[in-house]
């Protein structure tokens, strides 16, 4: 089963007359169950194809189908539910919620797909164990280190079960030893719960961990 | 929801120095308003109430070709056997006191010094006088037989030199057109509080003035004192006049009051909104730094499925919470100010506005309806403040907030 499909997505920003191709029509389908890393320079589309495939963004020409579902013509809200139910997001820059705890960052898409109070309890000790980061429950973000934010960040993108997890350069900002044991849990989860992961990255380090590479160039996907 | 409230109270924790002094801005927004309402209040009650107890009372019943302007003492513009039509109108179950009163102008000379004087002639058994009663500062309030004595305000005996005891030479219109001249003793000076009413008015027994005058039996006026404002209009209905006699309220009587009461009403209408849009463009202002601020956190709560409309609750909710703050520092700081200006009250002395009594000493009288009113306007305003920064923050793109580097 595919998780992902593309077809002849283009995407052209324009920043007043200047016109620039991020992708130039991109083909690309995901199964079930990959760990895919997508390479390539410096603004060679990676981030771009991962909000399509994210439901962040939406192509100037071409399909994009997650789960199934043709996602190019939602509107606003529509994204935003399909964000909530099947795609789990990590950023280079960790992306928690300053005000909220460990604890109730990962609770947070919990909360927006309605699940009860003692349902969610469950799965946030389950995935605070999973990343193992309980006695970091109660810490806001500021109060822990690059990898604990990443890992949090993680088991947040579990959190409501999604089908597919995007991860944008998820070990850019930490060091090596974080980096490997932030990837060595992604891998572990990818193995375990079988939820597909496609991470964009530059770092080679990481890359060894990706049993499929998509590489870009030019807003093309040039080799597998 | 008490999820988008936590979010929405640590966020304004998370900058505590700030949405201090934005609640800070709405409270003594509201502070403002209520002392304003509380002081225009006082003022304003002050002067109608004023009015009516010094000089109109609630209606007065005269004759009908009677003109006040001119002080008539014929005859023919007078109430003839007032005392029978009084007691007719006491008899009504909302009136307090209803008394005759005869005026006339006078000149008022000591050895040296003279002024022009009002007279009123009143009966000082009735009710109606009592606020002249309570004024007094020395000497005795006058007596009914009493033939050679007068009342003197204040601010005359000051100017005249003149103390309790002394004779003074009194000059009188009379019902003839001549006038007649007689020697009174000052037994007493008084002061209602109001420079408008004091200066230049002399109380004398109704039946002396009568005499002098040579009115016999006759008043100028029934003055009409209710024991509720409210029935003012249901007494005059049921008023059963004669027809050489009419009726007029404290309406009719001051109509520079009544006028200046509406114009006042306006002013304090444009006065809130001025303030009320000095809160808002603050509140605004906050908001919109805030949702610049946190432009990125809006784009990861997008990006994990929060749809727009939970994005505007999250700062309507912060919006509301600033105008909960407000509203409560408004309350303190309302009802402090308040208290404050009410140890001393604001002293006018005689503003000098002709036609309107005003107390010397103002004093703010706060009403629970618009203290509550204008708390209720203000947090409306407060919220609706919130809402242009509360949308702004829900039409944000994800990606571009999440490119917005940390
Ligand atoms: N919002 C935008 N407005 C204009 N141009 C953009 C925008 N986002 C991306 N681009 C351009 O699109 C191209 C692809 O950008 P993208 O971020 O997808 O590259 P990338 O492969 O993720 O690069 P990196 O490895 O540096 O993260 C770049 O040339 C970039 O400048
Ligand atoms: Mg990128």
């Amino acid at each position: 089963m595919e998780v992902v499909k593309i077809e002849n997505v283009t995407r052209i920003y324009k920043i007043g007359a200047i016109e620039t191709q991020a992708l130039r029509g991109v083909n690309l389908t995901i199964a079930n169950g990959e760990f895919t890393a997508l390479v390539g320079p410096s603004g060679s589309g990676k981030t771009t194809l991962l909000q399509m495939i994210g439901c962040l963004d939406q192509p100037s020409s071409g399909r994009v189908f997650v789960d199934g579902k043709d996602v190019t013509s939602l509107n606003r809200n529509q994204r935003a539910d399909m964000r909530k139910g099947h795609i789990g997001f990590i950023f280079q820059f960790f992306a928690l919620i300053p005000t909220l705890t460990a604890y109730e960052n990962i609770e947070m898409p919990l909360l927006l797909n309605g699940h009860g109070a003692n349902q969610r309890r469950e799965r946030v000790m389950e995935l605070l164990k999973a990343v193992d980061l309980v006695d970091r429950a109660n810490n806001r973000p500021d109060q822990m280190s690059g990898g604990q934010q990443q890992r949090v960040a993680i088991a947040r993108a579990l959190a409501t079960n999604p089908t597919l997890i995007l991860a944008d350069e998820p070990t850019a900002n930490l060091d090596t030893a974080n980096g490997e044991g932030v990837m060595e849990i992604m891998a572990q989860l990818n193995k375990e719960t079988g939820v597909t992961f496609v991470f964009a990255t530059h770092d080679p380090r990481v890359i060894k961990y990706a049993r499929r590479v998509v590489t870009l160039r030019d807003g093309l996907i040039v080799s597998e | 929801m008490i999820q988008t409230f936590k979010m929405a109270f640590r966020d304004l924790n998370r900058n505590r120095r700030r949405t201090f002094f934005s609640a800070l801005a709405v409270g003594v927004g509201l502070a403002l308003l209520m002392l304003m309402a509380s002081v225009i209040n006082g003022e304003m009650g002050g002067a109608i109430e004023q009015a009516i107890n010094l000089q109109s009372g609630h209606i007065q019943v005269r004759a009908a070709t009677y003109d006040e302007n001119r002080n008539s003492l014929k005859w023919e513009d007078l109430v003839e056997n007032p005392d029978q039509v009084a007691s007719q109108i006491g008899a009504l179950p909302p009136v307090q006191a209803a008394t005759p009163r005869l005026f006339a102008s006078g000149f008022l000379a000591t050895g040296n010094d003279s002024a022009g004087v009002r007279i009123y002639g009143i009966d000082p058994a009735s009710a109606a006088n009592n606020p002249y009663r309570n004024g007094m500062l020395s000497g005795q309030f006058l007596t009914p037989d009493d033939s050679a004595g007068l009342l003197i305000g204040q601010p005359a005996a000051v100017r005249l030199h003149l103390k309790v005891g002394d004779d003074v030479s009194l000059s009188i219109n009379t019902a003839n057109g001549s006038v007649d001249e007689q020697t009174f003793t000052i037994r007493g000076i008084f002061s209602t509080g109001t420079y408008g009413f004091d200066n230049g008015t002399v109380l004398m027994p109704l039946a002396k003035a009568q005499a002098i005058t040579q009115t016999q039996n006759h008043a100028s006026t029934i003055f009409v004192l209710l024991k509720n404002t409210a029935d003012t209009g249901s007494v005059m209905t049921a008023l059963n006049l004669s027809g050489n006699l009419k009726a007029l309220t404290f309406t009719d009587m001051n109509p520079l009051v009544v006028e200046w009461e509406a114009m006042a009403k306006s002013y304090i209408a444009l006065f809130y909104i001025i303030i009320l849009a000095i809160s808002a463009s603050v509140i605004i202002n906050t908001l919109i730094m805030s949702v610049y601020e946190r432009t990125r956190e809006i784009g990861i709560l997008s990006a994990i499925g929060m749809r727009s409309g939970r994005i505007m609750s999250l700062f309507l909710a912060e919006s509301s919470l600033l105008a909960v703050g407000g509203v409560v520092l408004g309350w303190i700081l309302g009802t402090a100010g308040i208290a404050l200006f009410n140890i001393n009250g604001f002293y006018v002395g005689n503003m000098g506005i002709n036609g309107i009594l005003i107390s010397n000493t103002i004093y703010a009288k706060p009403v629970m309806a618009d203290m509550t009113n204008l708390s209720i306007a203000t947090f409306i305003v407060t919220l609706l403040a919130g809402l242009y920064p509360a949308i702004m923050a829900s039409r944000m793109e994800p990606i571009a907030a999440l490119r917005a580097e940390k």
